[in-house]
């Protein structure tokens, strides 16, 4: 029997199949058993846009990544050590993607001319030499599971249907893991609703780890030996970034003392929000589902008038239709948390891939002057934190604010220590003036804007003798009467102005998060890159090539020390995948060049090409030091 | 014990800035003196409006308002009312704002039955950006944006209302505050969006383009005020509407001593969605303007009420973030 170490700590694991082959779960269920393993990881979903594409196809390959090991992990993987394909299908996708020597397990069962002719595959690629990299082990699933759960008298399409917990069964074997979690997991799952379906499952799952270790081919399978990581004490648990997002709204809102009123409309990859929400009633959170993208966000701006705290989300095409709305909450003042779970564009672009490319969107995309604040998300955990952020500038400022995540984020997954929410300070917002009699006086109490933030009192319909009149007409400073006065214009512009700026004595200053405080490369990322970007810096150091990592959490305003800790580098690197945004962003605000390192082809950042752009763009100084 | 309010009391200190002559004048005044007659409480009453001439009414209401963008209203009173379910809210459009670029929305908020008064001035022009044809406007408008005359066909608002499944459906006339306020309280009353088209002049781009049925002197032969349980007569009483159940259509027939009892007459039923859809959609050419609570079906949910009811927990917060975080599967690291 072969045992692995693997090399670098971490093991890449794919799993392919048909959308029905269960494979989602598959990796799921193997994620939960990694983590029980006290190994980090990072996993990563790989769904088809089409929802029940034809059987065997490559268009209907559904696929779910895993990134495994004894060190921190922080990315899915560039390329998967191990495929497990379910199908012809699933292997012609994914063999592009395998490095020399990967470990490729095919179901043979589904091997047949069939499906070579619904993948148009000409010939077997098992006989084409097409294989000959890799190390090709050849097991019939299908067979093997039919003859596993056949004397529990499940029908034959029904025990088809376990054939990923039979390869489930012989990776936990591969990893040297314990069933019983996934048996308890599926008792909960299937117990009463579905015995038979638990009974066929469970059987599948022994078979296959029975497999794997006893039969004859069993020499052929290795195992791999993944220690764990060494990760802080504390509790922990598996988050997406969606639901992460969703419970950092929901956390807002307690923080807040206020009720969470989202409204949303369908758009992928934005909607998993809208669906984890509206499960949250109990925390304080409802949801409403509009007629169209400028409803949800009208409903929310409605929302926030009325004190709730307005949320709206969307994906780029879905917050070209907000626009507007926004431009209202910032001239009345408004709080309102904007969502944009980014993908491919132009235009609907590619629903289900990520891209960095609404950046400018969020930051310059709007009718007139109309400044609002911009955060990013790094990763999936990282969302709960920039939700209750996004919320407290909101309601500090009495303003709209942008929060980027991206498709990556929304459905990418890895261990996440849970919060003490002890440690959270209260949200709070300028409380609404006690009345008083003279009209003009009470409209100069309502619009009383705080000297720090600028963020004025927040007044909802229903607060006796504070009854007001706002709306999109310019408003005078002072009192909010309609004002088409040109000073005050001018003044109200300055203020607006001020008040996104404002958002900047509050943030934490810019941090390096590794790497020399000054001098030399910087990678300077935004965003989801945060992984990738991270690894890429801590392998290039490893191999002696000094560079140093900076993160921008907030785009809109920039921290205020930023400009003079990228002044002390040599070179800024900047890997985003847009065609150079933040780029700008940077060139604009703070009148800085940087190398850009553009990817738009849907998918993150790899690693290897990270430490690649690394080593080609160290400064001739840190170079020579590299070479020391 | 204060004194009750005044119409008076429901002005700004805003100055007026609609055209001398303008019917949305009345209208304000109908409005301010129907919530003084209800006893409505300013600090609990909430105006919406979109974009447009009508959409200027709540800077001169004093009452808590939100003049916002051009026909999204609906979505913004829906929202306001479902963060607070116990404000009064009333929305003002247009028929350029409603059912032009809010059409959309007006469709929803009418289909989902929020709470709300819903009063669209129809004055079948765009008076705001200089006189273009509107959606209501008639075949063969002569306006800026159509010198040879308009070529689309009309909405009519109240069908568009009927068809998205309005459960209060009336019409009023501007000038005419003896019988639009009696409106404008059922309205208020109504648990559900009650959708009040208003006949309004435009004296600057459309002058008295309703004066088929508003002119005061044929105004008793042209308007039919239905009333529920009261038969359809109009031209006092010497007329009234009969159904025909060979053509399924209303006939006008004449009551009394030189035509048929008043008896036969069809008598208003304003539960009546069939009733209604005729009503709605008489010819105006050749017979009288229907004007009134024309449908109203009372027993209908409203939107905020079953949204709150359909919440888990009807919208009380009972859980801890601190528990949801350890919900599942979670592990400890030490």
């Amino acid at each position: 029997m072969t045992k692995i170490t693997p090399e670098d700590r971490a093991v890449v694991v794919r799993f392919a199949g048909d959308s029905g082959d269960g494979v989602q779960l598959l990796g799921s269920q193997f994620a939960e058993s990694t983590a029980l393993s006290g190994a980090d990881f990072s996993t990563f979903p790989d769904f088809p846009a089409e929802i029940r594409a034809p059987v065997g196809t490559t268009f209907g390959v559904s696929a779910f990544q895993i990134n495994l090991g004894a060190r921190r992990i922080s990315t899915a993987g560039d390329q998967p050590d191990v495929l497990v394909a379910f199908n012809p299908a699933a292997l012609k996708v994914n063999l592009g993607t395998l490095p020399k020597g990967a470990l490729v397990i095919l179901n043979t069962g589904a091997f047949n001319a069939r499906n070579f002719a619904k993948a148009n595959i000409e010939k077997d690629p098992r006989e084409t030499g097409e294989l000959s990299d890799f190390q090709v082990i050849e097991i019939d699933v299908s067979a093997q599971t039919l003859e596993a759960v056949k004397p529990h008298g499940l029908s034959k399409s029904d025990a088809e249907q376990c054939k990923n917990f039979w390869a489930l069964g012989c990776v936990l074997w591969m990893f040297g893991r314990d069933r019983d979690p996934i048996k308890q997991w599926a008792t909960k799952k299937f117990g009463t609703k579905a015995p038979e379906a638990l009974i066929g499952n469970i059987a599948a799952l022994d078979a296959g780890h029975a497999y794997a270790e006893t039969a004859e081919l069993s020499a052929e399978i290795p195992q791999f030996v993944v220690g764990e990581a060494p990760m802080e004490a504390g509790q922990y648990r598996t988050i997406t970034g969606a639901e992460a997002l969703s419970l950092g709204l929901a956390a807002a809102g307690e923080l807040a003392g206020k009720q969470i009123m989202f409204c949303g409309y369908p758009i992928t990859p934005a909607s998993s929000i809208l669906h984890y929400l509206s499960r949250m009633g109990e925390l304080g959170v409802a949801t409403f589902q509009a007629e169209d993208e400028i409803a949800a966000c009208c409903a929310a701006i409605g929302a926030s008038f009325g004190g709730k705290i307005g949320v709206t989300s969307s994906s780029g095409p879905g917050i070209a239709l907000k626009t507007e709305a926004i431009g209202l909450a910032v001239q009345t003042e408004l709080p309102l948390v904007v969502i944009n779970s980014q993908r491919g564009g132009p235009s609907t672009g590619l629903p289900t891939k990520t891209e960095q490319s609404d950046l400018y969107q969020a930051v310059y995309g709007r009718n007139a002057d109309t400044p609002v604040p911009v955060l990013a998300t790094a990763g999936p955990g990282d969302c709960f934190d920039g939700a209750i952020e996004a919320t407290r500038v909101a309601l500090r400022h009495m303003t709209p604010v942008f929060l980027l995540t991206d498709g990556y984020i929304a459905n990418a997954a890895g261990p996440w220590t849970i919060p003490d929410m002890d440690d959270y300070e209260p949200i709070l917002h300028g409380a609404a003036p006690k009345p008083v009699d003279d009209p003009v006086e009470l409209k100069k109490a309502i619009w009383d804007r705080s000297g720090q933030s600028l963020g004025r009192p927040w007044v909802s319909p229903g607060m006796k003798g504070l009854a007001h009149r706002i709306g999109g007409l310019e408003k005078d400073i002072a009192t909010g009467d309609i004002s088409y006065d040109a000073d005050n214009h001018q003044k109200m512009s300055e203020m607006r102005a001020a008040k996104v700026a404002a958002v900047a004595d509050f943030i934490p200053d810019q941090r390096v998060e590794q790497g020399p405080q000054k001098g030399g490369l910087a990678v300077v990322g935004w965003g989801s890159t945060h992984g990738a970007i991270h690894r890429a810096v801590s392998v290039a150091r490893e191999q002696g090539l000094e560079a140093a990592q900076i993160h921008l959490r907030w785009l809109n305003p920039l921290p205020k020390n930023l400009a003079e800790l990228l002044a002390g580098y040599d070179r800024i690197l900047l890997p985003e995948m847009n065609m150079g945004q933040c780029a700008t962003l940077l060139r604009d605000k703070l009148g800085i060049e940087v190398v850009q390192l553009n990817k738009v082809s849907g998918q993150p950042f790899k690693v290897s090409e990270l430490v690649e752009a690394i080593a080609a763009n160290l400064p001739a100084k840190a170079n020579v030091k590299a070479a020391e | 014990m204060n004194a009750p309010l005044t119409a008076k009391d429901f002005a700004t200190d805003q100055e007026v800035r609609w055209c001398p002559g303008c019917g949305d004048y009345a209208i304000l005044k109908c409005v301010q003196k129907t919530l003084a007659d209800v006893g409505a409480d300013p600090d609990n009453t909430v105006f919406v409006s979109g974009i447009g001439c009508s959409s200027r009414f709540p800077y001169y209401m004093n009452a808590y308002g939100f003049h916002t963008i051009h026909g999204r209203a609906p979505a913004f009173a829906t929202g306001l009312k479902l963060s607070n379910p116990e404000l009064d809210v009333w929305l003002v459009t247009g028929d350029g704002d409603g059912l032009s670029i809010g059409g959309n929305h007006l469709l929803h908020v009418l289909r989902r039955n929020l709470d709300t008064q819903i009063m669209l001035f129809n004055n079948e022009i765009y008076g705001l950006t200089k006189g273009q044809y509107s959606p209501t406007s008639r075949p063969g408008t002569r306006s800026p944006s159509t010198p040879a005359g308009s070529i689309d066909a009309p909405v009519s608002p109240c069908a568009f209302a009927l068809g998205a499944n309005a459960k209060f459906i009336a019409r009023g006339i501007d000038t005419d505050a003896k019988k639009l306020s009696p409106v404008l309280k059922a309205a208020r009353e109504f648990k559900g969006a009650a959708f009040i088209e208003i006949f309004q002049n435009c004296i600057v781009y459309n002058k008295d383009v309703f004066d088929d049925f508003v002119a005061k002197k044929s105004a008793a032969e042209n308007q039919l005020h239905v009333e529920h349980g009261k038969p359809l007569t109009f031209a006092n009483g010497t007329k009234g509407l009969k159904l025909n159940p060979q053509t399924l259509a209303l006939e006008i027939v004449n009551v009394g001593d030189n035509g048929v009892p008043e008896a036969e007459t069809l008598v208003h039923d304003e539960t009546n969605r069939t009733m209604a859809q005729m009503l709605i959609s008489l010819p105006m050419a050749t017979y009288p303007m229907p004007l009134g609570v024309i449908y109203r079906e009372p027993n209908a949910p409203s939107f905020n009420d079953a949204f709150w009811k359909a919440h888990a927990t009807q919208g009380k917060r009972t859980g801890k973030v601190a528990d949801a975080l350890r919900k599942g599967s979670v592990w400890t690291k030490t």
